[in-house]
């Protein structure tokens, strides 16, 4: 038979027949391996001597397929004899050594190793080594195809890949080895280099690990956005083996997360802190007509005395108008920011990039921030603290949330309206951004509520935030979230949600759990802090396994403020369950005038978030409020699915299914709806929050039959928004009344 | 008669097999070896586990060798040997052999003499357990396909 026949044969079976060269000094291991690979179907020649195999392979590179080789040999070090093999052959080596620390592996990666096996090896792991030569194969072809242009455009990891070929990781690693692919590519054209013979061009490959990752993002964080230059990075870096078009190309891939950060932070933070003025002052005239509501307002307030959170103390303040902006803000923005970054999750729920900053650190993660703890590269990017627990604990957040929501509101009778002062006299600006946000935090919430702590990124962010801003709870929440919608460049609303949530650490304080604290209008939700920093997985899982407490919750809400507080109560028994903002949700009638479209009601949102809590009411109101949700300034359920972004209303639907309550679903509906104007508002224009705001009142509102909320003002339209906050897992909803 | 032989042998070599898996002389890697034998290779797994005595003991001799030496110094030599009898034991499933090498290997790469003399003793001991262990392994095996050999003619 002629060689290309063989060739074909072997080609047409392939994987079967591949040839394979292995090299081990260790008789008993060569023999075993060449055992294992003959039960493989592959076409074994072994030797002991790496001289001998590099001998063979020069004699004829088409001889063999796949060269294998130990790591420590005699005469050539095996890392040499992978370089040399790679450079002149340009064939995929597999290492295989008894030792699997991360620096040799590291060594053999960067010495271009297509995969580093340990021994014992087995013969699962020797199956798919075949993957490698398809992958060479493939990325040589390409190679030669562009020869003019360095763009790499598959997704293919050529070599270098690391660890043992696990394809998870290579999944992960996809995409920060196209870059690095293409920045290799790029590296040859550079050079000037033969790209038609890649092999010939010694090719370092970096992997962009985690550890990696990490330490790019820190560096960048230090350097400052506006001077991360690759220079500077790979110095502060201090990596053997990166160059800077390594660096260089990685930092191209974070644009996507950098530079809007950049951007929307700056942006940001001056909306932000015109809306906090404007919102200030709503919450004054709020708190005025907040004070009507006596008995709730008292209970809320013990419930706000009781709450250890900085939050719950300014919140407790009856003169709420400063809100110590001051503390306020900071949490607030802390919150806006650090949570908000997985607010990006409203314009991309689950994307890396949602995270904001946190995007960047966990760009690995590639989730809002929900599952990973990758937030401490975002930590370093952020201003805001809660960003980076929240990132780290997006699962936290998202559970958090809702149950921030549930407990809040209940809590925080006071807090709400106060809350809901603050949101009217913030107005829609105030209330639009922040119950985007809260919307999406919410929804994440609530979605992850209901799906267990499946849920998506939103939820996540929110938690992240709401995490970062351990505050006693409730407030540090609401900082988060709003600190979280600030960062979140998403989208104006975030900015608004940033604001919020320097309104709403007050009021979430406020409604630290208590049930009066749902009869008040605002569905102010605060997660209970202490719960609520908790894992919020483990409030997460507290939600969901309180649907008793939620549906009580729930119930509390449709009516108007009574019941809330036995409800209050349960809710609080719950572990920071937000039943705040299912109560908020419940209050906000949305049997209201119209007018009260404005109100942002991050309650209904929230109620949405946690189906287990809010639901109970708010199902029954989300339905009214499809109708007319604005109708009732409180719970601008609307509002916040506005904000929320699409996912977030998906997130919604999965909230619906959540177990507890229908009225879950039909708040979530609710939240459908109105998210979508106002999620297309609020990413529309940072600025116009009234206009955001206003589209969320045009919502359907859910009615929410807190008597409360109408004794308070039926007639003024009311954001509200009703953040849920988790801080260390806790979850809060802030809810902002703006009249 | 015979054919009982072969059955009660079987039944040796099982409880040898289970006593050292217990022991945690051996580990699974050492089941995959013997699945490994097959028609093609019929004596698939006593070859390879006599390779490994023969390097294992000229592992040993060198390691003795380097130890005992009054001027030893070359412990990143005394590594090199260690690897390779810590891979080798790994891919045969001696799991104790193995762990005693791991620990060896801690000691040489802190330059603790008497650490690494002690490693060495705990080594060929452990070693030598494993060898008596499989030689009767073997010969179990061996037996065992005599007997069975001798009975299935008879039962024709």
């Amino acid at each position: 038979m002629t060689v290309e026949q063989e060739i074909d044969e072997q080609n047409d079976q392939f994987p079967v027949g591949m040839r394979v060269l292995a090299v081990d000094d260790d008789p008993t291991c060569l023999m075993l391996l060449e055992t294992l690979l003959r039960k493989c179907q592959y076409h074994v020649t072994t030797t002991s001597q790496a001289i001998t195999a590099l001998k063979m392979l020069r004699e004829n590179r088409n001889k063999f397929d796949l060269v294998i080789s130990d790591v420590h040999m005699p005469d050539i070090d095996g890392f040499k004899l992978l370089e040399l093999v790679g450079l002149e052959m340009d064939l995929p080596v597999i290492m295989l050594s008894a030792y699997g620390d991360t620096k040799l592996v590291m060594k053999g990666i960067s010495h271009g190793a297509c995969d580093y096996l340990l021994k014992p090896v087995r013969i699962e792991e020797l199956k798919n080594i075949w993957q490698h030569v398809i992958r060479r194969k493939k990325f040589d072809a390409k190679d030669q195809k562009n020869s003019d242009k360095a763009h790499f455009e598959s997704g293919e990891v050529g070599e270098g890949f690391p660890g043992t070929g696990d394809s998870d990781k290579s999944g992960k690693l996809n995409r920060k080895r196209k870059d690095q692919n293409v920045d290799e590519d790029e590296e040859r054209d550079e050079n000037g280099q033969n790209i038609e013979d890649p092999s010939t061009q010694k090719k370092p490959r970096v992997v962009w690990s985690v550890e990696l990752h990490r330490k790019f993002v820190a560096a960048v964080h230090q350097l400052g956005i506006d001077k991360a230059v690759p220079k500077r990075i790979l110095e502060l870096m201090n990596v053997d083996k990166l160059s800077r078009e390594n660096v260089a190309s990685h930092l191209q891939a974070q644009n996507f997360f950098f530079l809007p950060s950049v951007a929307y932070h700056k942006l940001f933070s001056f909306i932000r802190a015109y809306y906090l003025a404007l919102w200030m002052q709503k919450y004054r005239l709020y708190l005025k007509r907040i004070s009507c509501v006596a008995s709730q307002q008292a209970s809320m307030v013990a419930a706000l005395g009781s709450s250890d959170s900085t939050y719950l103390r300014m919140s407790s303040l009856n003169g709420l108008g400063d809100l110590r902006p001051a503390a306020g803000s900071r949490q607030f923005q802390n919150a806006a920011f650090g949570s908000f970054s997985p607010s990006s999750v409203i314009g991309r729920l689950n994307t890396p990039a949602g995270l904001g900053m946190r995007g960047l650190s966990s760009s690995g993660t590639g989730q809002l921030g929900f599952t990973q703890n990758s937030s401490n590269p975002i930590n370093d990017l952020a201003n805001f603290h809660s960003v980076i627990q929240t990132g780290n604990q997006n699962g936290n957040i998202l559970q958090g949330l809702p149950l921030s929501l549930g407990l809040d509101q209940l809590q925080h009778n006071k807090v709400i309206t106060q809350i809901g002062e603050l949101n009217s006299t913030a107005n829609d600006s105030m209330v639009h951004p922040i119950s985007n946000g809260f919307s999406d935090m919410k929804i994440n919430v609530g979605s992850s509520r209901n799906s267990l702590l499946g849920v998506p990124n939103n939820a996540a962010t929110l938690q992240g935030h709401l995490q970062n801003n351990q505050r006693a709870g409730i407030f540090g929440n609401h900082s988060s979230v709003a600190d979280v919608s600030l960062d979140s460049k998403l989208s104006s609303p975030l900015l608004d949600f940033g604001r919020c949530n320097d309104n709403w650490p007050s009021a979430v304080q406020s409604s630290e759990v208590q049930s009066d604290s749902f009869t008040l209008r605002q569905c102010f939700k605060q997660a209970t802090p202490s719960d609520l920093r908790g894992d919020v997985s483990s409030m997460a899982m507290h939600i969901m396994t309180n649907p008793r407490d939620v549906s009580s919750i729930i119930s509390v809400v449709p009516d108007t403020g009574t019941d809330l507080p036995s409800r209050a109560e349960q809710v609080s028994s719950n572990a920071g369950q937000n039943m705040d903002f299912a109560l908020k949700q419940g209050w906000y009638d949305p049997k209201e005038d119209a007018a009260h479209h404005s109100n942002l009601t991050c309650i209904s949102m929230n109620s949405s978030i946690y189906p287990d809590t809010v639901v109970g009411p708010y199902i029954q109101r989300s339905d009214a409020r499809k109708k007319n949700c604005h109708t009732s300034s409180h719970l601008n359920v609307i509002g916040q699915s506005n904000c929320l972004d699409h996912p977030l209303v998906m997130q919604h639907k999965e909230v619906e299914q959540s177990v507890v309550e229908t009225t879950l679903k039909s708040n979530q509906g609710y939240l459908k709806e109105q998210r979508k104007p106002l999620g297309n508002y609020a990413y529309d224009n940072v600025g116009s929050l009234e206009d955001v705001v206003s589209a969320m009142m045009k919502q359907d509102f859910p009615k929410s039959r807190t008597r409360h909320i109408k004794s308070a003002d039926a007639a003024k339209p009311r954001l509200q928004i009703a953040f849920p906050l988790s801080v260390a897992g806790t979850e809060r909803h802030l809810v902002f009344l703006l009249s | 008669m015979l054919g009982l032989g072969a059955e009660r042998l079987r039944a040796d070599m099982n409880r040898l097999l289970a006593l050292l898996f217990h022991q945690g002389v051996l580990d699974e890697q050492f089941l995959q070896l013997q699945q490994l034998q097959d028609a093609t290779s019929p004596n698939f797994v006593s070859e390879v586990v006599n390779i490994y005595f023969n390097e294992s003991e000229k592992l040993l001799r060198n390691l003795r060798g380097l130890l005992l030496d009054r001027e030893f110094s070359d412990y990143k030599k005394m590594g090199i040997h260690l690897n390779q009898f810590m891979g080798s034991s790994s891919s045969i499933g001696a799991k104790r052999v193995r762990n005693v090498c791991v620990a060896f290997r801690a000691a040489s790469e802190q330059n603790n003499r008497p650490g690494c003399l002690r490693g060495l003793e705990l080594l060929e001991h452990e070693y030598c357990y494993l060898k008596n262990k499989l030689h009767e392994l073997f010969h179990l095996e061996q037996q065992r396909l005599l007997a069975a050999g001798v009975r299935y003619p008879m039962q024709n």
